[in-house]
């Protein structure tokens, strides 16, 4: 067990500030998500934290060590990429027992560990197989199993479900989670996946343009964004934002309901509403139309649950409102957050 | 649009191989050009020949040697140019020269450097007190490299693999770069150092190219006569005879063009199964 910590890292290819200064450090044992779309410099950081670039400036500490000239192989961390990178030409066991050949362990305890680590993920049946032999969803199991089998202080993770396709991945972040429980090896894990984000990390690390732009639980990046890009990244779709004053005006949408489908009447803001058109989604309903501001009309959405029943049809206009603790703020030149006002 | 291709093999290539197998069946010399059939008489004949059999045996030993030494060299220069350092563009530029050159006129620069008299490896040698009496090569001040047995197929083989060198390792450079940048990323986490990841990695999975690159290799090797013929003409004495200078020597300079062809035709079957089964087998290890 460890924890990694990175200080000021920053990584330039030429011109591009692919990381840009981030300083981030892990709890022992926890599941950390760096969140951010692609380009944001996410794998970036990780490949760094692994050994396999070296940071243009800045120090990377693993258990409090600096790590920084270190090969990757004297790290103690496991990766998973994306491509899960089996070695084509070996065998599921071979693949699996190969970082602890790399690592000079006897052939005994090899098969031992290579068994331990196939019984966790349920693989034992595949080791004769080659990889090519493989589902997507053994293949990830495989390279799992093998970022297991050495018993490493840290495991990075860099979009090992994206190439499952939509019913696996539900399992598969539902399997990997409880991996990362049982073990309690301290996990960072690159995504662009909000879903994946929000339903598996102990706390998200937003990225966007190299910088970390909000490390919090998955309730604190939702609820409380420290800017306009982690509010419209997160949520889907996005939270509404509408100019007022010297201001914008964010809150989800939610959040934006008819005033008569609101219980509590008190501390309510109110919009006229312009629907322009409604998608039926089955759970809920999003509804598309624009509300006034003061540079005219803002687009919003309003995401209402199947159990408002309130018809609503496009072309006309209606009263929605939102409750005055569910409005953020945020500064209209910098776009970070700012204190309630009155509205 | 395949017509121009099909009649330059056909013309060059199909009519050449198709006379000399009628050839090496008949009794046909430069004096006596009728073509009467005698069987494989002439390949019985050139067998029980001592200079056959020396050129056979030289024939697969610098085969076999060179091959061994381009591999292993196309590997480490392919290792070499896959990395980024300064100067790239003039290595590269140096490493393709020798397969830019014409083979005759790159093969005659050799003949002056491993010159009996003048050599300049010699002069080098002398220079830094490695050759001339007393000291580690011997008491005489020259190495007469094409004059003496080992030194002289030395000479030939490294001429040789320094010919065929590029085209080797342009192709294992061609195999490296399809590896995913991935799987060697994992294998450096995996803990797996520079050695562990050429020979569990790199070079299985490029294997199926390598082969390719020494099927070629070895066609290139039976089939060349040029390195031989301009270097020692075969000699001293037979001692780095080939079958395709040996082929010219009796077919050609010697008038038996029956015999000639015979020798000349000895390795096809040979080399016609050594390259079916170097297809196949790379077919078979190609990974999907």
């Amino acid at each position: 067990m460890a924890v990694v910590e990175t200080r000021d890292i920053k990584k330039y290819f030429g011109e591009v500030r692919a990381v840009d200064g981030v300083d981030l450090s892990t709890h022992d044992g926890e599941f950390l998500v760096l969140l951010g779309p692609s380009g944001c410099g996410k794998t970036t950081l990780l490949r760094i934290i692994a050994g396999l670039e070296q940071p243009t400036a800045g120090e990377v500490l693993l258990g409090g060590e600096v790590v920084n000239g270190l090969p990757p192989r004297a790290r103690k961390i496991a990766m998973v990429f994306q491509s899960y990178a089996l070695y084509p030409h070996m065998s599921v066991f071979d693949n699996i027992a190969f970082p602890l050949k790399a690592h000079g362990v006897s052939k005994e305890a090899r098969k031992t560990k290579v068994g331990w680590a196939t019984s966790i993920l349920g693989i034992e049946k595949l080791l004769e197989r080659k990889p090519r032999e493989l589902s997507g969803g053994e293949k990830q199991r495989v390279a799992l199993a093998r970022a297991l089998v050495r018993e490493p202080s840290v495991f990075l993770l860099d979009e090992p479900l994206s190439n499952l396709d939509a019913q696996l991945r539900a399992s598969a972040r539902d399997e990997l989670q409880q991996l990362q429980r049982r073990t309690g090896i301290t996990t960072i894990y690159v995504t662009h996946d909000q879903v994946e984000a929000m339903g598996m990390g102990d706390r998200i690390a937003v990225m966007y343009q190299g910088k970390i732009r909000q490390l919090g639980t998955p309730q604190e990046v939702y609820d409380e964004p420290a800017d306009t890009f982690v509010a419209t990244f997160l949520g889907s779709p996005p939270m509404n934002l509408i100019e007022r004053e010297d201001r914008l005006v964010g809150f989800r949408p939610e959040r934006f309901l008819p005033t008569e489908a609101i219980e509590l009447h008190a501390d309510l803001v109110s919009f006229s509403f312009a629907v322009t058109r409604v998608e039926y989604l089955g759970a809920d309903r999003l509804v598309y139309g624009a509300v006034g501001d003061v540079s005219g009309d803002t687009k919003a959405v309003s995401r209402l649950p199947s159990t408002v029943t309130v018809p609503i049809q496009p072309g006309d206009s209606y009263d929605f409102a939102v409750q005055t603790a569910d409005l953020k703020f945020f500064d209209k030149v910098t776009g970070l957050r700012t204190g309630p006002r009155p509205f | 649009m395949l017509l121009p291709a099909t009649v330059y093999i056909l013309a060059l290539v199909g009519l050449p191989f198709l006379i000399a197998i009628v050839y090496s069946v008949t009794d046909v010399t430069v004096g006596d050009t009728s073509l009467d059939f005698v069987g494989l008489d002439n390949f019985r004949r050139i067998i029980k020949t001592p200079q056959f059999q020396r050129a056979l045996s030289n024939t697969l030993f610098f085969a076999i040697v060179s091959q061994v030494l381009i591999v292993v060299l196309a590997t480490a220069l392919a290792e070499l140019l896959s990395r980024d350092f300064r100067g790239k563009r003039v290595v590269w530029f140096l490493i393709i020269l020798p397969w830019a050159t014409p083979i005759a006129l790159g093969t005659v620069a050799w003949l002056w450097l491993l010159d009996s008299q003048f050599s300049p490896i010699d002069w080098v040698l002398r220079s830094v007190n490695l050759l001339g009496p007393g000291t580690l090569l011997g008491p005489e001040d020259h190495m007469v490299f094409l004059g003496r047995e080992g030194l002289a197929m030395a000479s030939v083989i490294m001429v040789h693999v320094w010919r065929l060198l590029p085209l080797a390792a342009v192709i294992v450079l061609a195999g490296l770069t399809t590896i995913p940048r991935d799987i060697l990323d994992q294998a450096e986490v995996d803990g797996a150092g520079f050695w562990r990841i050429l020979f569990r990695i790199k070079i299985p999975l490029i294997f199926p190219i390598i082969s390719i690159a020494i099927l070629f290799g070895l066609i290139l090797t039976f089939g060349d006569m040029a390195v031989v013929f301009v270097l020692t003409r075969g000699g001293p004495i037979y001692y780095t005879q080939v079958l395709p200078t040996w082929a010219y020597f009796v077919g050609i300079e010697g008038g038996s063009l029956a015999e000639g062809a015979a020798i000349a035709l000895f390795l096809f079957p040979l080399l016609l199964a050594v390259a079916i089964l170097v297809l196949r087998s790379s077919r078979r290890m190609e990974i999907s």
